[in-house]
């Protein structure tokens, strides 16, 4: 390995490590995301004041925006771990890219469906073909065929790397479904939160939004750490430290009826 | 308080869609959950069996 990868870096790429490293963090990841969301979901269903036009329908956009920035970003972060996976054969990156693509094709589901519920009472129908609705399902597409994919094949290595292929086609998307909203006259609304210049959004519903926003972040890194251990012990079964977990340190209490019979 | 449940007469649209991503990510947490329970019972087993071989050759006394 080049020498500006750092050591400690380079050993958290071993499964042993990163499953202890990973089962430490959880916690307190999951901990964060539970206050953060808490607060955001005071912040915008009891503080923030009501829209003037969209009355308190509005208040959808509290989730519907952040899971549909998660749906993007957990895309983001397939590619790049398949792209790894691809180049290096890296088994944690496979496993990071295939544990991610469950969580994000569970945030594009919210979107859809949260979009769907706001669509109903202010556009007055559920769904239409506009160029931001389709993309975004177009995403949730992409997500079941790289799950469908991963278990279509008998080696589950052979299946990620299929997976991670088609992943890394399928970021073209990402881009359409952001710029969306720009490139195409559609019923969806602009974007309200711009990095750059400032948001069309009131300070008192920005807060509650920006919260959830970092509570959705913790949230997937705990729900995949969650995911990454458990197939880990799944792809490692084999080996020393997973039959060690598996003999006691987790569920010592298991053994005691079998000795006595 | 049933001013904010009714939020402004939206109740039907905004309680359904805090409903789902509760339930969804609530699934999708449960899950990884019981699959490494799943796991570790096989391997437990997979280990118990593979002991019980080693052993049998040891003890003639069983006649299966």
């Amino acid at each position: 390995m080049s020498k500006w990868i750092p050591l400690w870096l380079h050993k958290l790429g071993s499964p042993p490590t990163f499953y202890r490293f990973a089962g430490t963090l959880r916690p307190w990841l999951l901990a964060l995301a539970l206050i953060a969301g808490a607060v955001a979901l005071y912040g915008g269903l009891v503080l923030a004041p009501a829209d003037y036009q969209q009355g308190d329908a509005y208040r959808i956009i509290f989730i519907h925006v952040p899971s549909a920035w998660m749906g993007l970003f957990i895309y983001g972060v397939l590619a790049v771990a398949s792209f790894v996976a691809l180049v290096w054969r890296i088994k944690l990156a496979e496993s990071v890219a295939m544990e991610s693509a469950p969580i994000g094709a569970a945030f594009t589901f919210i979107t859809l469906v949260t979009g769907s519920l706001w669509g109903k009472p202010m556009w007055g129908t559920w769904w239409t073909w506009d160029a931001r609705l389709t993309s975004e399902l177009v995403l949730l597409f992409l997500y079941l065929g790289v799950i469908g994919l991963y278990h279509a094949f008998e080696d589950r290595r052979q299946g990620a790397r299929a997976a991670a292929f088609l992943a890394i086609i399928g970021i073209i998307n990402v881009p359409i479904v952001h710029f969306s909203v720009n490139w195409w006259n559609t019923l969806h609304q602009g974007s309200t939160i711009r990095i750059l210049g400032p948001s069309k959004i009131s300070a008192s519903m920005l807060w509650p939004l920006l919260t959830m926003m970092v509570a959705t972040k913790f949230y997937y890194v705990a729900s995949l750490f969650g995911r990454v251990r458990a197939d880990l012990l799944d792809l490692e079964g084999g080996k020393e430290w997973v039959r060690r977990i598996a003999g006691g340190d987790d569920a010592p209490n298991r053994q005691a009826p079998g000795e006595r019979a | 308080m049933s001013a904010f449940l009714a939020m402004g007469g939206y109740a039907a649209y905004v309680w359904p869609a805090y409903a789902v991503f509760f339930l969804v990510l609530l699934a999708d947490f449960l899950s990884p959950l019981l699959r490494r329970r799943r796991n570790l019972r096989e391997l437990r087993a997979r280990l118990a069996r593979q002991t019980a071989r080693q052993q049998r050759p040891a003890s003639p006394t069983v006649h299966p």
